[in-house]
């Protein structure tokens, strides 16, 4: 069973000339199967986690480990995290002009599956895929993410979730902008992967709102740069009656935003 | 991606992305009673090299330009070598091909030599090749025109000329190591159908600097294809002027400049007449230090070309730091009773953001810049209409993603 331990991570990311640590400190097994929400103010370094695990260059690790079923992540690039295994659902998915969503998708499913999967049972994965997601058929000749509306970027993040089937989905603030319709649709998709049971999901998150289309095993609650208070799906019911003023004392991070929605 | 699009004064739009370090995008539409793209020349067009001053880089037309870097090209200091360059013409039957004299009338017919360099090589050359086309031929295979540099300084002159109602396509290639300048005339008879592929393929150290000349007839059809690689100064000049209304010209280009070279588009189409069309599009990749890529698109409507339809773009796509891009489109219009008129220039980076993109996904980081550039290709050479032409680029383009990513 694929495992995803993160052990004692401390990270830090440049900022105007100094250098500033983000993370103090983060210890969290995810397990396939398993639902994790980590919820958190902003600032708290919840997003950081999420790209901190898939290795973006903007933030260095300075201290403890993450590993895949034993094997170091930290060590790997970019590509190959994502070829052993993690996947990352970004808040804001970057635009690559001149790149069909058709092209991107067959590369990195080449990519990830270790083969070119065979055209004819591909096409028809897509299709019926983006058809799950609501997606019109028109949505694979459009460049990536080039004047993607808010709900389409994460729609088309969903879809890579489904075609590349990850061992662990780090799922980052992908209710974040989206309407209720929106978000039942990419819930709905985020729920077909689970209920394969092969995957391990990390659905970072600042408000209670998706949470009501997936049922996460665990809570867990970030603030300051690591999890100070872990629990099962009622932690998610306190935070949404109480906010995180409770935690906020911790560490004097932003915790003006609301958790409900 | 910057977008500079029928504004009338635009900098730097960094509209949802940064715009890389060393790049200008500047565009200009203007309703001027004099014409603001005559005026920026410091001299009036001429065939003798003696009326052009010899530029000292601050002049509108050479400021983007390395003089140091055209080996006494602008300034009369580079002579002529015997066997500087080798040209062959392979043609299908019907068409004809001479060498001829500096005085044969049907030279500089499609438009005088509008700078230094230009009016040298005007100035020095010794034949002039002329390919004819007799009216009402349709060629089915492609006039092959090699250009090889063996080292030397060398000025040419070719003149392609297709009469009324004829169809060709031709291809001229430039390989090897030259100092050339040069003058190409294309002239089209009513009705003609050209299609002209120029591809700069030199070696490293190449310096090659041309005027096209496009005098495009009633009804004719002219499609210009520019292909940029290597060298290491390139500075084409395409131009075209209409003989008749009804008449289209095409320009488009693509160039993929590398650390140090300079790559150097300067476009003008002078809608003449009225109810003529034209269409500018130049893409170009840049990758490594002190790659530079400056393109110029001069689009000038005059008063008495009522129903003009144009439209002229440039992008270019940064691939690595260090690179610039310079870029200028300047729309000019005397008349308002036009069909259509509008320029687009931008200029975008291949950036972290996007890399960290595609390789969460698996992608290697050089297969990703590959897709990247292959993208941005890939729309532009399917409009070329030649294929193995479009073959090659896009094996070449591969050939140059392997070679310095």
């Amino acid at each position: 069973m694929a495992t995803l331990e993160i052990r004692d991570l401390h990270v830090t990311v440049e900022a105007d000339n100094a250098t500033k640590e983000i993370l103090k400190g983060v210890d969290l097994t995810v397990k396939q199967g398993e639902t994790h929400a980590i919820m958190g103010p902003n600032g708290s370094g919840k997003s950081t986690l999420a790209y901190s695990l898939a290795g973006h260059p903007k933030y260095t690790v300075t201290g403890g480990t993450v590993t895949l079923d034993g094997e170091d992540v930290l060590e790997m690039s970019v590509d190959e995290r994502a070829r052993a295994g993690l996947f990352l659902a970004m808040q804001y998915p970057v635009e690559v002009p001149g790149v069909s969503v058709s092209n991107f998708l067959r590369t990195s499913a080449t990519a990830v599956r270790g083969e070119a999967p065979k055209l004819r049972t591909w096409v028809k994965e897509v299709k019926e895929a983006m058809e799950r997601l609501n997606m019109d058929a028109s949505f694979a000749e459009r460049n990536v993410n080039e004047g993607f509306s808010g709900g389409e970027k994460k729609r088309h993040e969903i879809l890579q979730l489904e075609l590349l089937r990850p061992k662990v989905a780090i799922l980052d603030e992908t209710d974040s902008g989206l309407d209720v319709d929106a978000l039942r649709i990419v819930s709905e998709g985020v729920n077909r992967v689970r209920e394969t049971g092969e995957v391990g999901t990390l659905l970072i998150t600042h408000y209670t709102r998706i949470l009501r289309y997936i049922k996460p095993d665990f809570v867990h609650v970030f603030s300051g740069g690591r999890i100070v208070e872990s629990g099962g799906a009622e932690l998610a019911d306190k935070l949404e009656n109480e906010g995180y003023e409770a935690y906020a004392k911790l560490d004097g991070a932003d915790t003006k935003g609301g958790v409900s929605a | 991606m910057a977008e500079a699009q029928n504004s009338p004064t635009s900098g730097i739009a960094p509209a949802g992305g940064r715009p890389p370090v060393g790049s200008t995008t500047a565009g200009q539409i203007a309703v001027a009673a004099e014409s603001t793209v005559a005026t920026r020349m410091s001299a009036p067009p001429s065939f003798d090299v003696a009326d052009f001053p010899v530029p000292h880089g601050r002049e509108e037309e050479w400021r983007f330009t390395p003089l140091e870097r055209l080996r006494g090209l602008h300034d009369g200091t580079a002579v002529a070598t015997g066997e500087g360059v080798k040209v062959a013409v392979e043609a299908p039957e019907g068409v004809l091909v001479e060498l001829v004299d500096r005085d044969d009338a049907r030279l500089g017919r499609a438009g005088a030599p509008v700078d230094r360099v230009a009016a040298q090589a005007y100035s020095a050359f010794e034949k002039a090749g002329v390919v004819t086309v007799p009216k009402e031929t349709v060629l089915t295979e492609p006039i092959r025109i090699t250009v090889h540099g063996e080292g030397g300084v060398s000025y040419g002159h070719q003149v392609v000329e297709l009469g009324a109602f004829a169809e060709a396509v031709v291809v001229i290639d430039h390989t090897g190591d030259a100092v050339l300048a040069a003058n190409v005339d294309y002239v089209l008879g009513d009705g003609a159908k050209l299609t002209v592929v120029s591809v700069q393929d030199w070696d490293d150290k190449a310096v090659h600097v041309a005027q096209h000349n496009a005098l495009v007839g009633r009804d004719a059809t002219f499609k210009s294809v520019v292909v940029t690689f290597g060298g290491d100064l390139v500075r084409l000049h395409p131009r075209v002027t209409y003989a008749g209304p009804g008449a289209e010209a095409e320009l488009f280009g693509l160039y993929f400049t590398d650390a140090g070279q300079h790559q150097e588009h300067r476009l003008l189409v002078d809608h003449n007449v009225p109810h003529c069309k034209s269409n500018v599009v130049y893409k170009g990749a840049l990758q490594g230090e002190a790659a530079h890529a400056v393109w110029i698109g001069d689009v000038l409507i005059e008063a008495k070309a009522e129903g003009t339809d144009t439209y002229e773009m440039n992008r270019n796509l940064v691939l690595t730091d260090g690179a610039r891009v310079d870029s200028v489109p300047n729309l000019e219009i005397e008349t308002g009773e036009i069909v259509g008129a509008g320029h687009a220039s931008a200029t975008g980076r291949f950036d972290d953001e996007q890399l960290f993109y595609l390789m969460a996904r698996g992608i290697p980081a050089d297969e990703a810049r590959r897709l990247v550039v292959r993208g941005f290709f890939a729309e532009l050479v399917q409009q070329i209409g030649v294929d193995d032409i479009e073959e090659r680029l896009l094996a070449r383009i591969e050939t140059e993603l392997k070679a310095t990513v």
